[in-house]
């Protein structure tokens, strides 16, 4: 097909061509721009957290004080004791008390991988305490090193064992930050000017609270603290299916052997870090009813104006039908004119889409739009226009040569 | 002749449904979307203490050690706190902690958790929290370590059935008894803009209870929250940061003498080797802080800008299609405008036709966002309960509509008015 006579009709209706074209442009670039925003999100809704999140669950615990006193109480001793219980529980792989989780909450600390901490060098990772069984609780993969040995294990201590503990289990993702490579057995980091020896890398560990676009979403560790405190979040492991139950005898179990407890938050860790993302979720959601709204409405853009050249130009049409043009070369004509014009929509939008990336990039610290987006967003935009087309196409094609002898 | 045009408009809808419908379609749609996004991001960005947040000052000072730069919350050690307490150099100025305890309702009712706040007594009338009955403690009681309480009024009517009756009676919490003074209506500002801001605390905590924060110390009641220490772990030491501080500052005047005073405090403990991080103090308004911690989540205004781009693009295809629409007329226009009409009435004619469409456009832009907020509001999300159809915005809505609706009908109608008599009255 000859484009000539195609752009030649398209200059007769600059205004609409214009209109169309920008339509188009503007739904490229906001559409590619939402796609990205969309992923971004994805990403961090689907990143690991190391733990085996599906075999999780979890439930806190407190003891109410009944006297004002307050100490006295052994909570360790109570928290073996509950534990050696739990793992009791049939089809209970392992258990453990732990104060913090990803998503959860934790411990925040300074670090930096030299004493002197010269300014700019600390940085913020979480902390995660728990006891012995915690490693093996959460499934977390250590790739070097190994567990705590019993030995190493400090008392939480109303918070001072948080200055007491000498060795962690780190995320391969902190092991970088701070050594440049994941090999860190062995090596030292410092929290307040004081040394800990990393003993084991673990593939993932995210941090207690991961966000969109941080750096340090797994910037996370494991201490041997032992929990002692009133508070202390219990982590069972079991089969997925059995997390409803499990759950439910655990805190049943529990609640027996002490009154004075509280138990809340009785939930599986699936459960807790949905909760935690909601907001990002919920994100994804209006972006994407945004992005496919937008799509609609331009599709019955195109689907209007082609209607109204079809009408407009029957009598061309069967003046051209009438000299010799079958209905395929109308239908096709209609289609290449519609492709033509989304092309020059595209490629303008392409320019708006870098242009709107950069100024977000800018001003909200977005990620550059991978160009795979762009292509996805034109390829979307050109089936949408041929698919809107269609209807119009089809009627310009059903016009009888014989409307070319008549007036309108 | 309104009634005329209006007639004429109908019978152009009847005549070319489709176009019709394509028109309102575009307009519903882009208006509805647009409509819930606003609202949505209204509700996220929205100011807690409205009238109130513009004297409401957090100041910032980095008390963590050099290594440190992370300073998420921006909290107050106990000491930095208590010293500008103490210095009472704002209006009103209050410390807090979020808590968490344990309620015995007593009886058989089984004991449950319940988050609130440890403060010191300016916190009520800074925040202007209302109060139901009773009130709230005095300097005098924070220094007694007084046990008692501030309850918010759904933890006073599960407990005691009322507000008036839960004046007086006693409550215990974590274990000890509390006396009860206070009781505010349900007062839940969203986000709960003073607490700690680390996390996701402020979109998913109430404060249920308010009390002493030198009795909550003084009992070891357990503390929620960020805390980050740099130093030995204790929580009445300058190496531990964990409170929030704020400040009410009635004029411009008032705010510059209290960032002098603060620069003035700062570089007087730098003096005693404080603050190795040599952050000088800042003083943010309540807003302010809101951003600055993400609680008006960053990408609020990018999003105000998709629901702004959604529109433009909508409208640019109503104006496509309305163009459609009136050219198709060109038969109609000439013969209107060969019997005399101007081209005036040509295009309030179709203005009107526009407008018409408009309020079409809005009617569905309506049930539109009135089924993206019912969508929004079934998310497990805090701020969702919050977005609701207000006849307000039902307003704007139509407003809107309508101006959208005759804005993209202006070119259309202008070219269409420019419609030659005579040539089309030749090929008719």
């Amino acid at each position: 097909m000859r484009l000539h006579p195609l752009l030649r009709s398209l200059t007769r209706h600059k205004l609409t061509v214009a209109l169309m074209l920008l339509a188009t442009a503007l739904t490229c670039a906001i559409v590619t721009n939402i796609a990205s925003m969309v992923m971004h999100r994805v990403a961090l809704l689907d990143a690991p957290s190391g733990l085996d999140e599906n075999s999780l669950v979890t439930f806190a615990s407190t003891r109410i004080n009944a006297t004002d006193s307050g100490g006295g109480h052994d909570f360790h001793a109570q928290y073996a004791a509950d534990l050696a219980v739990l793992r009791g529980i049939p089809g209970v792989r392992s258990a453990t008390a732990v104060v913090g989780l990803p998503t959860y909450g934790g411990f925040a600390f300074g670090i930096s991988s030299s004493a002197d901490a010269q300014q700019d060098q600390g940085f913020q990772a979480s902390a995660f305490i728990g006891d012995a069984s915690a490693l093996q609780t959460f499934g977390l993969h250590l790739l070097k090193g190994r567990d705590f040995l019993p030995s190493e294990y400090v008392p939480l201590d109303d918070y001072k064992g948080m200055n007491h503990f000498s060795v962690a289990i780190i995320s391969c993702s902190l092991a970088k930050r701070l050594f440049h490579t994941d090999d860190a057995v062995g090596r030292l980091f410092y929290t307040s000017g004081r040394p800990v020896r990393v003993v084991g890398v673990v593939a993932h560990l995210m941090g207690m609270y991961p966000q969109l676009g941080a750096s340090d979403n797994e910037y996370a560790m494991l201490v041997p603290v032992r929990p002692d405190g009133d508070y202390v979040t219990f982590v069972l492991r079991t089969a997925p299916a059995n997390r409803g139950r499990v759950l439910s005898q655990a805190v049943t179990l529990l609640s027996h052997r002490d009154p004075l407890r509280i138990f809340d938050n009785a939930e599986t860790f699936a459960q807790a870090r949905a909760q935690y993302f909601r907001r990002d979720s919920s994100m994804i959601g209006l972006l994407l009813a945004a992005g496919i709204g937008l799509l609609i409405v331009t599709a019955a853009g195109v689907a209007g104006l082609a209607s109204f050249w079809v009408q407009q130009r029957t009598r061309s049409i069967g003046i051209r039908r009438a000299v010799g043009a079958t209905r395929a070369d109308i239908l096709r004509y209609f289609h290449a004119e519609n492709f033509l014009i989304v092309t020059g929509g595209v490629l303008l939008g392409c320019v708006l889409a870098y242009g709107l990336n950069l100024l977000m990039m800018h001003y909200y610290a977005l990620e550059v739009l991978p160009p795979g987006y762009l292509a996805v967003g034109a390829i979307a935009l050109w089936l949408i226009g041929q698919v809107a087309v269609l209807g119009p196409a089809l009627r310009a094609a059903a016009v009888p040569p014989v409307v070319a002898t008549r007036s309108v | 002749m309104f009634r005329y045009y209006l007639e004429l408009a109908l019978r152009g809808f009847r005549r070319n449904k489709a176009l019709t419908a394509l028109i309102v379609l575009a307009l519903g749609i882009g208006l509805g979307a647009s409509m819930t996004m606003l609202t949505v991001l209204h509700v996220m960005a929205g100011d807690p203490l409205p009238g109130r947040s513009a004297k409401l000052f957090y100041p910032h000072l980095a008390p963590g050690s050099a290594g440190s730069k992370y300073d998420a919350g921006r909290a107050f050690t106990w000491i930095d706190a208590n010293n500008l307490l103490h210095a009472q150099r704002a209006v009103r100025q209050a410390m807090m902690a979020g808590g968490r305890v344990a309620v015995s309702p007593g009886g058989d009712r089984k004991a449950f958790f319940s988050a609130g706040r440890y403060a010191s007594s300016g916190f009520f009338a800074m925040f202007g929290a209302p109060f139901a009955a009773g009130i709230g403690w005095t300097a005098l009681a924070d220094q007694d370590r007084a046990r008692v309480v501030v309850l918010n009024g759904e933890l006073a009517r599960k407990l005691f059935g009322s507000a008036t009756a839960a004046i007086g009676q006693t409550v215990r919490l974590q274990g000890r008894e509390f006396r009860v003074i206070g009781v505010l209506r349900d007062w839940h500002p969203e986000p709960l803009f003073y607490g700690d801001a680390s996390g996701d605390w402020a979109f998913k905590s109430d404060d249920h209870f308010f009390l002493p924060l030198d009795t909550a110390m003084d009992l070891k009641l357990p503390i929620t929250g960020s805390e980050s220490c740099w130093g030995p772990s204790s929580r009445t030491g300058d190496t531990c940061s964990w409170l929030q501080f704020w400040v009410e500052l009635g004029t411009p005047a008032q705010v510059g003498a209290y960032r002098h005073f603060l620069d003035h405090y700062w570089r007087d403990q730098k003096a005693h080797g404080r603050f190795p991080q040599n952050v000088p103090p800042e003083l943010h308004g309540l807003m302010r802080r809101l951003q600055a911690l993400h609680l008006v989540p960053s990408n609020v205004k990018l999003q105000v800008w998709l629901a702004i781009g959604f529109l433009v693009v909508c409208l640019f295809n109503t104006v496509g299609l309305m163009l459609a629409k009136f050219l198709r007329k060109s038969g109609e226009v000439s013969v209107r405008r060969a019997m005399g009409a101007k081209r005036r009435d040509v295009f309030v004619q179709l203005g009107v036709e526009a407008a018409i469409l408009g309020l079409a456009g809005g009617l569905l832009g309506l049930l539109v966002t009135w089924f993206g907020l019912w969508l929004v509001r079934q998310r497990p999300d805090a701020y969702a309960r919050l977005a609701h159809l207000d006849p307000a915005m039902v307003l704007g809505v139509f407003v809107l509509a309508v101006a959208a609706s005759v804005l993209a009908g202006l070119l259309p109608a202008w070219r269409a008015c420019r419609i030659p008599p005579a040539l089309q009255l030749k090929v008719q």
